[in-house]
């Protein structure tokens, strides 16, 4: 076991786990914070999708070890984002969700897509939720549901 | 699986026996019926041969809606929301009935008991695209009496005649002026008798019934709140991960934990009784990434002497050579002996394959257990809580009304939730029984579940065809050869002379006629469990039928949308899939008409679970891959209950069924071992593997509602395939589709 | 064939020719030593060219839009794409799985700005096959290519460059085994670098 500052959703957190813990189970089972989802725990499906340092990461292969000081941004913050609460508006109103499983994780892909590319193409947003994997596969209205958020955002 | 074609009824007159369950609570409310006494004693022991008897068509209100005294309305869904969206449509339809205030409507899942049985299946189960077809009208009478009971509390209370009296938004009117909230009025509704008849209201009265409503859990499954059952935390609970042995059925010959119980945070690591007799080693730590990891120090040395170890090769070699003989008769009309006198010239001789299918839910298997000696307390998102709720209980040897079954929300399921042996309820139950008081939630990993089994079945076809000089067949012998799903479960009864339908369903029930027609079956006994996966048998007949209609239009020279409308037999059965044919061919006119170099259509048409559905695909070549640009869907099911909610299961259903187009869509097995542990080797379709664009058109009807949570799958994998062999001249008749 | 190194060529050719005519003795030796030295850097060059095929190397070296994974090279999975820079896509960037350093908890390896190589490197075509030995070694010495390195550059950059360093501590598997390292030390492949550089990093003749 090891101590560990973790920076999550813009407060400090203390935790003590073993340094090889992907930082999705210090997230949801040292924090409780689990609206980061476990799907596939080798980075094939993007549900544990979190943002470190403004990147999408997937938190099922990240050891907190290797976090070191860099920020964590998780979905229950997306509704203080203006760009998250946009893309999860747009989601509410297209009617994106059936199992919702995946969804934390498509919704953190599409707010970093946004953040960096406000105005995506098809083909920006294929590549981009290209990893976000959908076993329900409702992606024709997940990219609707990302253009719509691109132009709430305008 | 039933096709009913009632029309919706306006009035019920189911008869009431029994007394009012309703009793008024402290705070008023119109009873609060988690916890009821008879009716939630699960079915006194399943017998593994045979089915529960069904239940008393008796739902009294009281267990089904509750209205608080701030006037919230609280639904209880009778069966597992996954995805499907029933938990917004089975309260909507009964908020309609109700006149209640949707904006204040809650839903719940209901836990196991007997009173949320199927009305027509007798076990509390979500499957055969059953929701809405089963408890439509369950579900309208429940809204009914209990807006009854309102009506007739306010009536009293204003000495006024009922019938005076109206309702809206959750609010009674009296004749003079007169009203109160349905909250004000629950504790004195809680005494009224449960009306026997209610009138039911016309479908042009419907408020919510017919009409595009979002879905209630939209919110919370966007930002995170949502628990599913993964998601789960009570004090003190345990997680514990199984190492199963490698072949099906092999068991633990010894096994040495000295490493994995040196982590900190194991508590105990022992042997457990797994799936089709096999043993496996149980690790049960403080939290996952500690059972995960002292599961990988394990040194396990298994017993694998009296299991067949499979290959996947080698089934497939065998099932062709089962595919050249006749089987188990399906269905047989005409001449069984036409297919023989039929000249070369006019044979037509075709062989598919079908892999094995994973599931693969987004959230990978889990149940929590706490047994507490005498009691227990399950929690698990199933789709069979009648069967799991029973497996617990006999596992830790106690009567099904000492166990309470919670309903957890689930990440999807496509049938894998469904499993008659509730193989990992027993591992979760046999794993808890040794912390008494403590809870302890089981978690399958991704490669638990890629390699765990309980696949899609393989399946051959050998089709052999006489094309008669209209070129349409006039004579047909189709020989299935896949692994019974119902052999050896309780569901077994429903095999007919040893045929399961499930294996031919799409096939022997076609809607195609010809004059001599025979389907037989062969089901081997292979060393791997199987199960259904969503729409069953129809993930492969409807390919094989309608890759079939469309290459035998070809060759006849025949538009294939004008080839399937002669070869579809005029009977009233076949309506329904005729106007959702019509409805797809008006609504793709224009873009399949002006397609660019390149491109192709593909058509399909199939019927499922009383469905009708017909797709077009706008396909093109891109990387070796078929890229769908455009597909144009039209959805026959009756009345729609919440259309938003057909449009989404069909936008999204047809791309399920791309799982078996994907290079990487199978599980194989060699030396009795899957090949496959997760999603980078057994790969589901991603976002740039589903169609661009998805229209879905729902043919108007007011026939009975029929259910949307299959039928979307079947048809485009062979509208895509269709639309490929325009591009290449080749025929595509082994999945997955490794290459174009 | 770049010109100059055809001229080269062309030149130590002349020279030989013009040697054995004159009967110029210590032209002749030259002439062989030249010689020798060349093949002496071929043979260092195909130990080099066996290293930057491998695996380790070869997969972030793709003519695609994709990099690949494993020994058996297959496209990387969950639809990696390149990206404008190498880095992936918002959303979808190396960074966003492979760390500054492996993690061999989860499987992942990592090494500082995790990238692919541009398309200018490649060392495949399109349909994922390695390019032969005189096509690699074109593009590694051809500076608009190589990103302007010289022959110096080149050697400095497989002796310590960290993502080269990276082949040789490749890691785990997610299954726990090693990952497999090129075939020759770090240390070779270095000794075999500074070889081919001392001898003019000489390229194979296009077959």
């Amino acid at each position: 076991m090891a101590k560990y500052q973790l920076n999550v959703n813009g407060e400090r957190r203390e935790v003590s786990v073993d340094p090889s813990t992907p930082l999705l189970w210090v997230l949801r089972e040292d924090l409780k914070m689990t609206g980061t989802k476990f799907g596939c725990g080798v980075s094939a499906c993007g549900a544990c999708t979190v943002h470190v340092a403004g990147v999408a990461t997937r938190s099922c292969v990240l050891p907190v070890a290797l976090l070191g000081e860099r920020p964590v941004v998780t979905i229950e913050a997306m509704a203080n984002d203006p760009v998250g609460r946009a893309v999860q508006d747009a989601w509410v109103e297209r009617d994106v969700v059936q199992c919702g499983y995946c969804q934390s994780g498509q919704i953190m892909s599409a707010v970093a897509l946004l953040k960096q590319t406000p105005k995506p193409s098809d083909v920006n947003i294929d590549e981009s939720l290209g990893g976000n994997l959908c076993r329900c596969a409702t992606y024709v209205r997940i990219r609707e549901a990302v253009h719509l958020a691109a132009q709430k955002l305008k | 699986m039933t096709n009913s074609k009632t029309k919706v009824e306006g009035l019920s007159s189911t008869s009431r026996r029994g007394f009012l369950r309703a009793t008024a609570t402290a705070a008023g409310g119109l009873l609060v019926s988690l916890y009821l006494n008879k009716h939630t004693t699960a079915q006194e022991g399943v017998k593994p041969s045979q089915l529960p008897p069904p239940p008393k068509k008796d739902f009294p209100p009281d267990a089904f809606v509750r209205v608080t005294p701030d006037n919230k309305v609280v639904i209880q869904v009778n069966r597992l929301e996954f995805g499907q969206g029933v938990h917004t449509a089975l309260p909507l339809i009964l908020a309609d009935e109700l006149d209640a205030d949707w904006s204040q409507v809650v839903a719940e899942l209901a836990p196991a008991a007997d009173v949320y049985k199927d009305p027509l299946f007798g076990i509390q189960m979500v499957g055969g695209s059953g929701s809405i077809a089963h408890s439509f009208q369950q579900y309208r009478e429940l809204g009914a009496k209990t807006r009854a009971m309102l009506v007739a509390a306010a009536a009293a209370r204003w000495n006024v005649a009922p019938d005076k009296c109206r309702t809206e938004a959750s609010v009674v009117r009296g004749p003079a002026g007169q009203s109160l909230k349905y909250g004000e009025l629950a504790a004195e509704a809680a005494r009224q008798p449960v009306p026997a008849t209610v009138r039911l209201k016309e479908p042009s009265e419907f408020k919510l019934i017919g009409k595009q409503v979002k879905r209630l859990d939209s919110r919370a499954k966007c930002d995170g709140s949502l628990k599913f059952g993964l998601d789960l935390d009570l004090p003190g609970m345990l997680v514990a991960v199984v190492a199963r042995p490698p072949v099906f059925g092999a068991k633990v010959k010894s096994f040495d934990d000295g490493e994995a119980r040196k982590v900190e945070g194991v508590r105990e690591v022992f042997e457990i009784p797994v799936t089709r007799g096999g043993t496996g080693v149980a690790v049960v730590a403080d939290k996952y990434w500690t059972a995960k990891r002292a599961r990988d120090l394990l040194r396990i040395e298994w017993d694998e002497t009296s299991v067949a170890r499979e290959d996947s090769t080698k089934l497939f070699e065998q099932y062709r050579q089962l595919a050249r003989t006749a089987g188990l008769s399906a269905a047989a009309r005409g001449d069984a002996k036409a297919i023989e006198r039929v000249a070369p010239a006019d044979l037509f001789v075709a062989e598919y394959e079908f892999p094995y299918l994973s599931h693969s839910p987004m959230e990978p298997l889990n149940t929590t257990v706490r047994f507490d000696g005498d009691a227990a307390e399950v929690w698990a998102g199933s789709q069979f809580q009648t069967f799991d709720h029973a497996a617990v209980a006999e596992v830790l040897s106690l009567k099904p009304e000492r166990v309470t079954f919670h309903t957890e929300m689930a990440g999807g399921g496509f049938g894998r939730r469904a499993v008659p042996d509730s193989h990992v309820q027993r591992e979760a139950a046999s794993i808890a029984k040794r912390f008494k008081g403590t809870p302890v939630k089981l978690v399958w990993s991704r490669e638990d579940d890629v390699r765990g089994g309980y696949y899609r079945p393989m399946h051959v076809h050998r089709v052999e065809i006489g094309v008669g000089p209209d070129g349409l067949p006039n004579a047909w012998r189709h020989v299935v050869v896949g692994q019974s799903i119902l052999a050896d479960t309780p569901f077994a009864m429903m095999m007919k002379d040893g045929v399961d339908s499930s294996t031919v369903e799409g096939v022997n029930d076609t809607h195609y006629w010809v004059p001599n027609f025979a389907v037989s079956v062969h089901h081997p006994k292979v060393n791997v469990p199987v199960l259904w996966w969503r729409s069953v048998g129809h993930t492969h007949s409807a390919f094989v039928m309608e890759t079939l209609i469309e290459e035998l239009a070809m060759r006849a020279k025949v538009d294939p949308l004008a080839y399937r409308r002669r070869l579809i037999k005029p009977e009233p059965e076949a309506k329904k899939l005729l106007a959702a044919l019509d409805l797809m061919d008006e609504k793709s006119a224009a873009w399949r008409n002006s397609l660019p170099k390149g491109h192709a259509v593909g058509f399909a048409c199939h019927e499922s679970f009383g469905t009708g559905v017909a797709c077009a695909a706008e396909v093109s070549i891109r990387n070796n891959r078929p890229w769908i640009h455009r597909v144009t869907v039209a959805v026959n099911c009756g009345l729609a209950v919440n259309p938003l909610t057909v449009e989404s299961q069909f936008q999204a259903g047809v791309s399920f069924g791309l799982s078996q187009l994907m290079a990487g869509g199978r599980v194989t097995l060699k030396d009795g071992r899957v090949e496959q542990r997760n999603f980078d080797r057994y790969v589901p379709p991603y976002m740039p593997d589903a169609p661009v664009t998805v229209d879905v058109h729902i043919v108007p009807s007011a026939e009975a509602p029929t259910g949307c949570g299959e039928p979307p799958v079947p048809v485009l994998s062979p509208a895509v395939v269709n639309a490929l062999s325009k591009l290449t001249g080749k025929r595509y008749r082994t999945l997955p589709l490794v290459e174009v | 064939m770049p010109r100059t190194r055809t001229a080269g060529l062309l030149c130590v050719t002349l020279f030989a020719a013009f040697g054995a005519w004159a009967f110029l003795s210590g032209a002749r030796v030259e002439a062989r030593r030249v010689a020798d030295k060349r093949a002496e850097g071929l043979a260092a060059w195909e130990q080099v060219y066996t290293v930057l095929t491998h695996p380790r190397c070869i997969n972030c070296h793709t003519a695609t839009n994709y990099p690949q994974q494993g020994d058996e090279r297959r496209r990387h999975f969950a639809n990696v794409v390149r990206g404008p820079d190498g880095r992936g896509v918002p959303a979808l960037n190396c960074a966003g799985c492979h760390q500054k350093a492996n993690a061999d908890s989860t499987g992942v390896p990592g090494g500082p700005d995790w990238h692919l190589a541009p398309l200018s490197m490649r060392w495949q075509d399109e349909n994922d096959r390695p390019l032969p030995s005189a096509a690699v070694c074109q593009q590694v010495t051809d500076p608009k290519r190589n990103g302007q390195m010289s022959a110096q550059a080149l050697l400095k950059h497989n002796a310590e460059a960290e993502l080269v360093l990276w082949a040789w501590e490749p890691g785990r598997r997610p299954d726990g085994s090693e990952r497999a390292t090129p075939p020759l030390t770090h240390a070779e492949f270095v000794a075999a670098t500074r070889r081919w550089v001392e001898a003019g990093t000489p390229c194979p003749s296009v077959k």
